[in-house]
């Protein structure tokens, strides 16, 4: 089992209140499985999608990714998670915007010290990123961006791919263009791949689907 | 990883050149300013360490002619004979150079050459050609009039040479004479008196309590003060720029960390980042403060040269200590001003800490916490502003007057634009007044800058004029007679005498050594006059206190004894056995021993010993040439038996002179440094500078307005500043008169105000602002159309 979370509940305090984010939750995925986590704006699918990708701890249960609990691990332990074996593609891209985008493409991978030149060109040619390779992040449109932040993500070969809304800033055209290459790639890479959308087309692409509300699977 | 991750980090700094050139540019300045001065002061030192040192100047009695005359060697034979434990000293001048002979056998310990440098040798220094010491700049001045071995040694006296006595004999073509005879500490009980084997002999007694370290202290702590306000100034430009590099760099750092970097290694490399920028800047700061230091040099060595006697080389030695202490300065001073980033990064929550906030520094609980802060400072130096009373606890109070002003400045100045925006009446000036409020915190760190280097310019200024102004009176007080003439004790009645008819009046200059209260005090014997009555200025004092002191009931006390004994006037003090009232306390400049002046019958009642060979004489200064004359021809005086006042007050008036010329160099220093934090502020708040203005030239303000706007912007902002730096610059000479410099030297200095400078200074801040804000401002009136259409496109 590439990840296993049991029992997994987080709360949150804002402006002196608590707020139960996650209740319970469970979920499985296999080497080479898609899920598609689908919800309402608030049900807890970013948090989720956090605390699998060892962003954040939960206050209850586990996540295990290949059998190690991920919530047992320090700082520093879920931080070499995240370099090696989960793969975090934002919303929001979070490129470097002082590095080119050659650079960048490599940088997870060279974090991790898997840096593959070829693989990483490879990666650039499939997303269609080759002329703008010695770019820099301000000089793409938002679509190039997202398709930077994909193969960074992926040229560190993530046994498990987390992407929380990874076309929610892209017009409908880029999005559809941008999912087509990404889903190929995570297939092509024998990921895990965990997509956190609002789309139900989207995510009906995908292997599983699953909903949360309120905190809760349904 | 800590490859790649350095890189990514580097990479920052890259796509930033002009940020990365603030930071560097600011640890440089401040280093170099601060190291600048430093180097002044330890050069200084060095001069006085090595005069005292190779000369023994100040350290040990002496025994000269009294009519000024050179001593004969078989004089210091029967000295010697007899049992005085003297040695010889030869002095005199070879190509500009001062020559010391100095005879190696008898020298007291301590300051004969033999020992000073590995090369020197006792039978080489006594025997064949010989040897001369000296730096290597005053050995190339005499190589070609000297056939010794020339020794190099960094540890001789500036412009100095030194040599066995009799070499130095034949140099001069003086042989068989000496100078002067040092007298060693420690002397045989049952030697016999001086005046039974030298009667022509005086003893001058060692400087002990006034050494020139200690003379020349009060100018090197101004200088160090200003140094250090340098420093702090330069280190407002390092803090903003790491500030704002570290702010920018959020979304960048919290990318790194998501992708597997842990905050340890983030920080740590960081950390190194900062160190090998601090490294670099900080060499670069030290040179240029040798360069600085080398400018100044001349102008201080001619300062303590005239106002103190100390020599000091007018060239710079590149010394290993200044260049740890600058290293050191530059390496604290980053920690210091990158501490406050440090810590936010450290406690920067992962998911939450990606936004680039603006700068909010009057913004809501940020401005309390400033407030507070302020207030805290502001409670502290009112409370020490009347306790005060040592070293720790006046600069504590210097300290917080600054820390406090800098800190109240944003809410001040935001306070000042409110007040504007409410008086605005178009929708332009309101906009200019808002738009300016807004700019505030981007600017605070910049505008501190101004306010600390003004405040410094103003405070140092008044501080140096006000000595100046209270030196020249000073000088008119305790120089008041015409003439001073020193004379062999034994000649002195017979030179009086002739002197009677001569002269308006003879007032006599006697002393001697003893405690008042337990404080080391020398007792003067004064024969009052209408030139105390005229000329002397008391710090606090009962009417026609040289009344009382003619009447023989009066004593009047210099401020050092007033002060370390708390005896004012009214109260009685006792010593050797007589009770005087105290009726004055004056001003004494300088001096660290306490002094204390009684009538002259009273003090030949008590030291009955104790016979006048000094005298002050009162004559029309158009006289002063005629009377020189008849004493030289009456009594084959020598010229150094008498004293031109008219000659000192002017060279040393001259000597204020250079003074300025230092102090007028540190302020362009400090202000240029100021000017400097504003133009980096100003060009790194640029590019976000676009998102704001872009929609007010969409509704139809031109760009050419815009700069014109941003100009004078920067100009109200700096005025605003040099407003309240003004009356904080005076506070600041006030702590550094009436508080420091009684703690550090037990008196204080009168504060006179000069409001032309103040103006002048006003005007070239005013200047400085307005040239850092030239640039940005033009760029701005010439920025593309295209730039500002970008904003409305979302593509940012």
């Amino acid at each position: 089992m590439l990840l296993q979370a049991s029992d997994v509940s987080k709360t949150y305090v804002t402006g002196g209140q608590t707020i139960e984010v996650l209740r319970g939750v469970d979920l499985e995925l296999e080497s080479g499985e898609t899920l598609a986590l689908t919800g309402e704006s608030g049900s807890g699918k970013s948090t989720l999608l956090h605390l699998v990708g060892g962003l954040d701890v939960p206050d209850a249960g586990s996540i295990k990714i290949q059998g190690v609990d991920i919530a047992r691990m320090t700082d520093a332990e879920r931080a070499g998670l995240r370099r090696g074996d989960v793969g975090v593609v934002f919303q929001q891209f979070n490129l470097i915007p002082s590095l080119n985008v050659a650079d960048n493409i490599a940088f997870q991978a060279r974090l991790a010290g898997k840096d593959d030149a070829d693989w990483n060109a490879q990666l650039a040619q499939m997303l269609g990123l080759s002329d703008q390779i010695l770019k820099y992040p301000e000089q793409l449109s938002g679509g190039q961006q997202q398709r930077v932040a994909i193969g960074r993500t992926l040229a560190a070969r993530p046994k498990l791919v987390l992407a929380d809304e990874p076309t929610g800033n892209l017009d409908e055209e880029s999005a559809a263009a941008v999912m087509d290459l990404f889903l190929g790639l995570v297939d092509e890479t024998k990921a895990g791949l965990l997509l956190v959308t609002h789309s139900k087309s989207l995510a009906t692409r995908l292997d599983r689907n699953v909903h949360l509300a309120a905190g809760e699977i349904r | 990883m800590i490859r790649t991750t350095f890189a990514a980090l580097f990479s920052y700094w890259r796509r930033n050149l002009l940020q990365l050139m603030t930071l560097l540019a600011g640890i440089a300045l401040a280093t170099a300013l601060w190291s600048g001065v430093q180097a002044v002061n330890a050069e200084a030192r060095a001069s006085y360490d090595a005069a005292a040192a190779t000369l023994g100047e100040g350290q040990f009695d002496y025994l000269k002619d009294a009519n000024g005359d050179s001593i004969d060697q078989s004089t210091f034979v029967a000295l010697r004979r007899a049992g005085w434990l003297v040695s010889p000293v030869i002095e005199g001048q070879i190509n500009g150079q001062r020559l010391i002979g100095l005879d190696a056998l008898t020298a007291p310990v301590g300051i004969a050459p033999v020992g000073l440098s590995e090369q020197a040798d006792l039978g080489s220094f006594l025997s064949g050609e010989g040897q001369i010491f000296g730096r290597s700049d005053a050995l190339a001045a005499i190589e070609n009039d000297v056939s010794a071995d020339l020794v190099a040694d960094p540890n001789i006296a500036p412009q100095t040479v030194l040599t066995d006595v009799l070499l130095a004999q034949r140099i001069l073509d003086r042989e068989g004479e000496f100078d002067r005879l040092l007298i060693a500490s420690v002397q045989p009980n049952d030697r016999p008196k001086l005046t039974a084997i030298a009667p022509d002999m005086v003893r001058v007694g060692a400087q002990s309590g006034s050494d020139i370290g200690r003379l020349t202290d009060s100018f090197h702590l101004n200088l160090t003060a200003f140094g250090f306000l340098s420093f702090a100034v330069g280190f407002f430009i390092v803090h903003s720029a790491i500030g704002l590099a570290f702010e920018q760099r959020r979304p960048m750092i919290r990318t790194i960390r998501a992708l597997g970097v842990p905050l340890g290694s983030l920080l740590g490399l960081m950390m190194v980042e900062l160190l090998v920028f601090a490294l670099i800047a900080g060499a670069a700061g030290v040179v240029l403060g040798y360069f600085i230091a080398s400018a100044l040099l001349p102008d201080v060595a001619a300062t303590l040269k005239g106002l103190y006697g100390a020599n000091v080389s007018g060239t710079l030695e590149f010394r290993a200590s200044w260049w740890a202490t600058g290293m050191l300065i530059a390496l604290g001073g980053t920690a210091i001003a990158s501490a406050s980033a440090f810590l936010k990064l450290a406690k920067m929550p992962l998911l939450t800490g990606g936004q680039i906030r603006a700068h909010t520094m009057v913004a809501g609980r940020r401005a309390n916490v400033l407030a507070m802060c302020a207030s805290g400072c502001a409670l502290l130096a009112f409370v020490l502003a009347f306790t005060a009373n040592g070293l720790i606890s006046g600069f504590t109070l210097l300290a917080s007057v600054l820390i406090g002003a800098a800190l109240a400045l944003p809410l001040i100045l935001d306070l000042l634009l409110r007040l504007s925006q409410s008086l605005a009446s178009n929708a332009k000036a309101q906009w200019f007044w808002a738009d300016t409020r807004q700019q505030l915190p981007g600017l605070s760190l910049a505008l501190m800058a101004l306010l600390l280097a003004m405040a410094a310019n103003v405070g140092v200024s008044t501080m140096v004029s006000s000595f100046r102004l209270t030196f020249v009176d000073f000088l008119d007080q305790r120089l008041a007679s015409e003439l001073y003439l020193t004379v062999d004790e034994t000649r002195a009645p017979e030179i009086t005498d002739f002197l009677e008819p001569r002269v308006d009046a003879i007032l006599p200059i006697q002393s001697t050594d003893t405690r008042v209260k337990g404080v080391e005090t020398e007792v003067f014997g004064a024969r009052v006059h209408s030139t105390q009555r005229d000329n002397w200025t008391f710090i606090d004092a009962l009417s026609d206190p040289w009344d009382d002191v003619a009447r023989g009931t009066g004593v009047v006390l210099n401020e050092q004894l007033a002060r370390r004994s708390d005896t004012w006037p009214g109260a009685t003090v006792a010593f050797d056995g007589r009770s005087f009232e105290v009726v004055g306390v004056y001003g004494d400049y300088g001096n660290p021993k306490g002094q204390a002046i009684i009538s002259e019958e009273q003090f030949s009642d008590l030291y009955p010993d104790e016979i006048a060979n000094n005298f002050g004489l009162r004559l029309p200064p158009d006289a002063v040439d005629d009377l020189l004359t008849d004493l030289e021809d009456e009594f084959d005086l020598s010229p150094d038996s008498t004293i031109n006042q008219a000659e000192i007050k002017a060279f040393s008036l001259e000597v204020f002179e250079r003074t300025f010329t230092v102090t007028a160099a540190l302020n362009v220093l400090t202000l240029a440094v100021a000017g400097f934090a504003i133009l980096m502020s100003l060009l790194t708040l640029a590019a976000m500078r676009v998102p704001q203005l872009a929609p007010v030239w969409a509704v139809g303000v031109t760009r050419r307005t815009l700069g014109k706007l941003e100009l004078l912007r920067a100009c109200v902002l700096a005025l605003f500043t040099i407003l309240i730096a003004i009356p904080l610059g005076i506070v600041l000479a006030w702590v550094l008169l009436a508080v420091v410099n009684v703690a550090a030297f037990g008196w204080k200095l009168p504060l006179f105000l000069f409001p032309i400078d103040y103006l002048q200074l006003g005007f070239f801040s005013l200047l400085a602002a307005l040239l850092a804000a030239l640039w940005p401002a033009y760029r701005l009136s010439r920025i593309r159309p295209a730039e500002l259409l970008k904003v409305f496109a979302n593509e940012r």
